[in-house]
């Protein structure tokens, strides 16, 4: 099955993050509130175990594990879409307290309301979707 | 067994969260989970109306076997590696949250006063959690990413946009938690 290793590394990534508490809407408003170290210290490892790794990958020419050369996609340069897309998106994470990831975790967990959330975000890329062509990016 | 039921510890959980993400780029994708969101508008027809949703859905089959995972991972985690310990806040935050009328986690992952079906089920309660998910789909599609594709793949391979996207996260998020949240949940 070409599925089964994306499928098992989903798997990983709930447990992480249910367990690291990442999609719990109280660690959230606590790290917005600057009241834990908690939030900052897994975005911080993750980060250093990211730049460590990628550099890694590009040093030592790593294939991927078919033998393709990784590359690795730069983001679109610009500055208003990152700005303006971004804060929208942090308005909701506080107000929710899930970034997408968590939204699908979250249904696993058996939390229903998530449903709500999700078709809302399924909406709103929708907008995006109708309004692409009339944002400044 | 105790330090796999409890919180585990930022250390562990950003280092796993970091290898996620460099496992993935070694199978040859990247890391993203709100793309799926446009992944699944596409499947239900919606590039009949906007071409950003015209696209061969098929070939994100990969990303949406990772969001199946991600369902089973929650439901697992949940049900068989929690005994009811999680969730220490500050106690600070939960005297302050009490202000705002919201529940004391006691182990629980999630407020009753937003999540429950109760709440759910009044119109200001319905509206919070659509309006979240709204401003959350429209600004990760229109930011090109959200945690994991920014601020985790984004910065770690030193991007200047995905650092712009997460100053925007904050923003936003300070916005959010500090004056519009307090208003929103007196109301």
């Amino acid at each position: 099955m070409k599925l089964a290793r994306f499928f098992l590394t989903g798997i990983f990534f709930g447990i992480v993050l249910t367990k690291a508490e990442a999609v719990s809407w109280y660690r959230i408003y606590e790290m917005f509130h600057f009241q834990s170290f908690h939030m900052f210290g897994i975005f911080g490892t993750a980060l250093v175990t990211g730049v460590i790794g990628l550099q890694i990958i590009k040093k030592k020419k790593i294939k991927d594990f078919k033998g393709f050369p990784i590359t690795i996609i730069e983001k679109e340069k610009g500055f208003w879409r990152y700005i303006i897309g971004g804060s929208l998106f942090g308005l909701g994470w506080a107000l929710v307290g899930a970034c997408p990831g968590p939204i699908f975790i979250l249904l696993g967990t058996g939390t229903y309301a998530i449903a709500i959330v999700l078709i809302g975000a399924l909406l709103g890329t929708y907008i995006y979707g109708l309004l692409k062509d009339k944002l400044p990016h | 067994m105790e330090y796999l039921l409890g919180t585990w510890h930022w250390s562990i959980s950003g280092f796993l969260i970091g290898m996620t993400m460099l496992l993935l780029t070694y199978f040859g994708k990247s890391f993203g989970m709100s793309s799926n969101l446009r992944t699944m508008c596409s499947m239900a027809g919606a590039g009949k109306f906007s071409d950003f949703f015209k696209m061969d859905w098929r070939e994100q089959k990969w990303s949406l076997a990772v969001v199946l995972g991600c369902i089973l991972g929650g439901f697992i985690a949940y049900h068989f590696l929690s005994n009811g310990t999680g969730v220490n806040l500050n106690p600070d935050t939960v005297a302050q949250l009490q202000t705002l009328s919201i529940d004391a986690p006691d182990g629980k992952l999630l407020p009753d006063a937003i999540f429950s079906m109760e709440t759910l089920q009044t119109p200001k309660g319905f509206a919070i959690l659509l309006v979240g998910g709204l401003l959350i789909g429209f600004g990760t599609r229109y930011a090109g990413g959200c945690t994991s594709g920014h601020a985790i793949s984004g910065l770690s391979n030193l991007q200047l946009p995905s650092l712009v996207a997460v100053i925007g996260f904050f923003i936003g998020g300070l916005v959010m938690a500090h004056f519009l949240l307090p208003i929103i949940l007196k109301l």
